[in-house]
């Protein structure tokens, strides 16, 4: 049904992509514009974007490669704990980056349980920095976050297509092939491009695990420009180089996930009828548990001691956080919903190329370029919530649209011509359609971006009052005042509220979870 | 009266002309071999499918240029006829009123629409709670309370067994004679024609020819039907 | 519902200042305001004897401070910047946002201030801080040549990076690029910014960090920790000095001054050494904090004037990235 009228108009999710391609490179250009040079590219600029794409590449493909076999366990199995185990392996991905990283090092580190463990039996400690530990901290983010798009599409496959191939009698490998392969085929280029976008502005992260100078990247290279050189045309330059080569992941990933949905399913309960091996699915399950989830345990472990010893302050600045969170999740599905919908009515790839750019702007340039721009007109200081919510909802929209998009489509490919024929008008199709059909995915993106803004910094440290800081900010300042332990309360606080924001959210998101 | 006056439709590989008229009231049956175009016919008089010559009117109107939803039709789908996540009193509420906020006397109309398809009592149930036989009474149930002239059916049966099948035709000739509509039904089967259809018309060769006698048709078969039915 | 009127509450909190009392605004780094910091006892103090409205805005860290105050030009709404260092004195000079002032004080520096625009506040001596049990290289020299771990931090995003950097190129000047390929293996990893550092030393992860001399006065004052020591080294130690300045546009210029006088007042001197743990500018009269007495004094103080700091930073740093980058 090329070409003819849709159930829902792709125009208000035209209109919110402009909005937030105008905030994206409209803080882009306000920073270039108020530039006094032209930013020059350096060789260590060129040496910075090297190191940026190759540790950026390995992530994704690691991340995507490790996903895809904990997915298809994690789809095929039903133990006891499932549902709260692929709630508590999204962990990761929401934690501030400082926190992760000194949970990461707990584990990995010179110092950490794996080496002291190798120290018993006389063997050297790990040797965590470099190359490999910037990719094993990217995947320790972005495996649940791969696990959780690639499970979720595994678990949209209609049941009647296992039930058909379990009748023809295809084994595991074939099923794969038959069902499933289609299926990766249509998500993995969207879940690499999002996770290659994510790793290309990472800077404490890479240059932490990194080891030094060698990894050096974009996003460290525009901190320099900005604090260092005061140089805003070279960083507005790499912040532009950033959104570019995201947008060129973006638009290939688009390119290469055209396909079509699987069809109607009525909704049954998911059953499968491949046995495959479950020795190898509980290995796959637990080493991912184990990977992702003893870095989390000492984050919980150094936290108790520091839960007791946190000043009242840290309680104001979570319940400040909780609601830049709550605010910042409501503005999301404004933003997200119409821009799914207009995806899923057709060609509106521009659409989901704005909705990508989140991921790749740094956000040093989008608070600077707002403060530019705000600073004529009001004092940003006073906007620095409302401004951290709109910015942290940009930043989580990516996923979001990851998310919804597929849902979306199937929707409207699904319920579009009956509703048409039975001359639905678009509100009502939204309200008594959409919504309810989506509402696993909403609940999901929305616990998602709640709990990702709970745990961002993101330009609060640009505007921040004394009065006003968000727990990430107080975690930081806590550091910075060597209260480490206070801190480590304080992130335990955090990852407690981020996942439990995520858990209320999403709690009627566990799609067909049987009990 | 239903006409398509020289229609061309394309589909990707292929193009069917049409140009016939129906009579207001008639049931035709839509026969043909697989892929010759029968769901493409009825996708493009259920505006489905944009012409890309010709003009399709009814009662004299052009109705060729109307939404789905605008034009004096109701259609049954080979599947995905009900939305999962309403209940079966919600979804026949559908066809009174896209929004579903029905005034009293609406519901009672529902619950009479619920009786006729003799699924009283399941008004509560989900689509997926039900038989397949029962999800075809509720979406027929729905076309009857929409109360259009034409109801165009693209094998909504196929699914159901031979004698559950033809219960199902059985209620919608009765539907039918009770409220005047005009029927066009995709099929495969002759006894299906045969059964309702008092005219049949035969997609074939890229081409949709006009409404024949059913019993004629079968009887002294074109070479394209032959083929078909063996 | 209380939630969210306290909020409102903090929400409105800035907006809603005596409109009636003249307001300060002092621009200066985060840690500074944080309530860990020396922020809130410097405002209560300022404002019983000011009659004003003292407005404290933090700022990542001296150098984005900095950056804020070039971006906002003669706009500001800073009267004073307080938290620059001397790594950063010359190309904020250059700017030419910033007033000469009248403040004099005996500052107990282990230097000469000549300078009228920029008047320190605090100071202290970069170090390396390990476990007091281990021992620790007496130079550069000997942590290269031994098997010590240190973690630094990156001298492009990170204040006492890049005093490391001007600490080896003062002690050795064009040997920097031999004593920093010496250092290569002996650095676990470099960090961001100061935190992520001394939370990795303490977690283990390496036998020194690059802090300050006064570290240890922390862990022992705060926390009855004598277990951290700075290591002294020989070739001397280089110096951090902290500043404030006030900035020409300001419309509160005798304010400003005010400011300037209190901050080099024993009121505010005494409560720097236990909220930002450095070294005050002038020594209150009732001495230092007990447990400052043990920490380490350089035998030489290194610091480069603010020209000649401007004029080394970038080769010091291609020689860093040099070294570091094989």
């Amino acid at each position: 049904m090329a070409g003819r009228a849709q159930p829902v108009s792709p125009w208000p999710g035209v209109g919110a992509a402009a909005l937030v391609a105008a905030l994206i490179l409209g803080t882009l250009a306000a920073v270039a514009l108020r530039a006094d040079t032209a930013g020059g590219f350096g060789p260590a600029d060129w040496a910075a974007l090297r190191f940026t794409l190759v540790q950026a590449v390995l992530s994704a493909l690691f991340s995507a490669g490790l996903a895809i076999p904990v997915a298809r366990a994690l789809a095929r199995r039903r133990f006891r704990g499932r549902s709260a185990l692929i709630a508590l392996l999204g962990a990761p991905f929401i934690l501030p980056v400082i926190v992760a990283i000194l949970g990461l090092l707990q584990v990995f580190g010179r110092a950490g349980w794996i080496s002291d463990i190798l120290g018993l039996f006389g063997l050297p400690p790990l040797r965590i920095y470099g190359l490999h530990g910037v990719v094993l901290a990217h995947v320790f983010f972005n495996l649940p976050l791969a696990t959780r798009l690639i499970l979720q599409a595994w678990q949209e496959i209609p049941a009647e297509r296992f039930r058909l191939a379990a009748q023809l009698g295809c084994d595991g490998f074939t099923m794969f092939r038959l069902i499933e392969l289609p299926m990766l085929r249509r998500i993995l280029p969207g879940v690499l491009a999002v996770i290659f976008a994510i790793c290309l502005t990472s800077f404490a992260v890479a240059l932490t695990l990194g080891g030094g100078p060698r990894a050096t990247t974009l996003e460290l290279a525009i901190y320099q420009s900005f604090t260092y050189d005061f140089d805003l045309g070279r960083a507005a330059l790499l912040s532009g180089l950033q959104l570019a080569l995201t947008a060129v992941a973006a638009l290939a990933a688009l390119k290469f996930s055209r396909g079509d949905g699987f069809g109607a399913g009525l909704d049954r309960t998911i059953r499968r009828w491949d046995g495959g091996a479950p020795a190898v699915d509980a290995c796959w399950i637990g080493v991912a548990a184990a990977f992702l989830l003893l870095p989390l345990a000492a984050v919980v472990i150094s936290g108790l001691t520091g839960l007791f010893e946190m000043p009242a302050l840290v309680f104001r600045s979570a319940v400040i956080s909780v609601l830049v969170a709550a605010t910042s999740t409501i503005v999301l599905l404004i933003l997200a919903l119409p821009m799914a919908m207009a995806v899923a009515t057709g060609r509106h790839g521009i659409v989901e190329l704005s909705g990508i750019l989140g991921l790749a702007a740094s956000p040093l340039v989008i608070g600077t370029g707002l403060f530019i721009l705000i600073r004529p007109v009001a004092n940003p200081v006073t906007l620095a919530l409302p401004v951290t919510a709109l910015v942290n909802a940009v930043m989580a929209l990516p996923f979001a649209l990851r998310i919804l998009v597929p849902a979306a489509h199937d929707v409207v490919v699904r319920h579009g011509r009956l509703a048409l024929s039975l001359d639905m008008d678009k509100r009502t199709f939204f309200t008594r359609v959409l919504l309810p059909r989506m509402h696993p995915q909403i609940r999901f993106a929305a616990g998602l971006s709640a709990a990702l803004s709970m745990g961002d910094l993101g330009v609060i440290a640009l505007f921040a009052d004394p009065q006003i800081a968000t727990l990430p900010l107080q975690i930081y300042r806590l550091m910075g005042a060597y209260q480490m332990q206070a801190a480590a309360g304080a992130a335990l606080l955090l990852l407690l509220l981020s996942m439990g924001a995520f858990w209320l959210l999403d709690r009627g998101g566990r799609l067909h979870a049987e009990t | 009266m239903l006409k398509l006056d020289g229609c061309v439709i394309e589909n990707g590989k292929f193009s069917l002309r049409a140009d016939f008229a129906v009579e207001a009231g008639a049931s035709i049956a839509i026969i043909g071999p697989s892929g010759a175009g029968k769901s493409t016919l009825l996708e493009a008089i259920a505006g489905f499918r944009d012409l890309k010559q010709g003009k399709i009117f009814w009662d004299g109107y052009l109705i060729s240029k109307l939404a789905p939803g605008k034009r004096p039709l109701a259609m049954l789908f080979q599947d995905g006829n009900l939305f999962p996540h309403l209940t079966v009193e919600q979804n026949i509420s559908l066809g009174l009123r896209s929004n579903g906020r029905l005034s009293i006397d609406e519901r009672s109309e529902v619950q009479f629409a619920l009786d006729r398809v003799a699924l009283s009592g399941l008004g509560d149930r989900k689509p997926a709670e039900l038989s397949g036989g029962q999800q075809s009474r509720v979406a027929l149930a729905r076309v009857l309370v929409q109360r259009r002239q034409m109801l165009l059916l693209d094998e909504p049966f196929a699914a159901l067994g031979p004698a559950l099948k033809a219960e199902m035709l059985d209620l919608v000739a009765g539907l039918l004679t009770e409220t005047g509509t005009t029927l066009l039904m995709v099929s495969h089967d002759p006894q299906d024609a045969r059964r309702i259809a008092c005219q049949t018309i035969l997609v074939a060769d890229e081409k949709a020819h006009p409404p024949a006698p059913t019993r004629y048709l079968f009887d002294n078969p074109p070479p394209s039907l032959r083929d078909y039915l063996g | 519902m209380k939630h969210l009127m306290i909020a409102a509450g903090l929400l409105s909190a800035t907006a809603a200042v005596a409109a009636d009392k003249p307001q300060l605004t002092v621009y200066t780094y985060d840690s500074f305001v944080s309530d860990w910091g020396p922020g809130p006892k410097v405002e209560e103090a300022f404002e019983a004897v000011c009659d004003c409205d003292l407005n404290l805005v933090g700022v990542e860290d001296g150098a984005a401070l900095l950056s804020r105050l070039r971006l906002e030009g003669e706009n500001t709404d800073a009267d004073v910047v307080l938290g620059l260092d001397t790594g950063l004195i010359s190309a904020a000079k250059e700017t030419g946002l910033f007033a000469p002032n009248s403040v004099s004080a005996d500052y107990t520096l282990p230097i000469e201030w000549p300078d009228d625009v920029f008047a320190p506040y605090d100071w202290g001596y970069f170090a390396f801080v390990h476990n007091a049990d281990g021992a620790a290289p007496a130079n550069f020299r000997e942590l290269a040549e031994g098997e010590s771990k240190i973690i630094i931090q990156d001298p492009r995003s990170s204040t006492p990076g890049l005093g490391l950097l001007l600490w080896v190129k003062a002690a050795y000047g064009d040997e920097a690029p031999e004593i920093w390929a010496g250092l290569a293996d002996n650095i676990v990893t470099v960090t961001k910014g100061w935190s992520e550092a001394y939370g990795l030393f303490l977690e283990g992860e390496a036998d020194m960090v690059l802090s300050y001399t006064t570290s240890p006065a922390y862990h022992l004052i705060a926390e009855e920790d004598a277990s951290k020591a700075a290591a002294a080294f020989d070739e001397g130690h280089y110096m951090q000095v902290e500043v404030a300045a006030k900035l020409a546009s300001s419309d509160q210029p005798e304010l400003a001054d005010q400011f300037l006088e209190f901050m080099v007042s024993d009121t505010f001197q005494q409560i720097i050494p236990t909220t930002n743990w450095m070294y005050p500018a002038v020594t209150p009269a009732a001495g230092l904090p007990e447990g400052f007495d043990t920490l380490i004094t350089p035998e030489k103080s290194l610091l480069f004037t603010p020209d000649e700091a401007a004029a080394v930073r970038d080769q010091a740093l291609a020689e860093w990235l040099g070294a570091l980058s094989q």
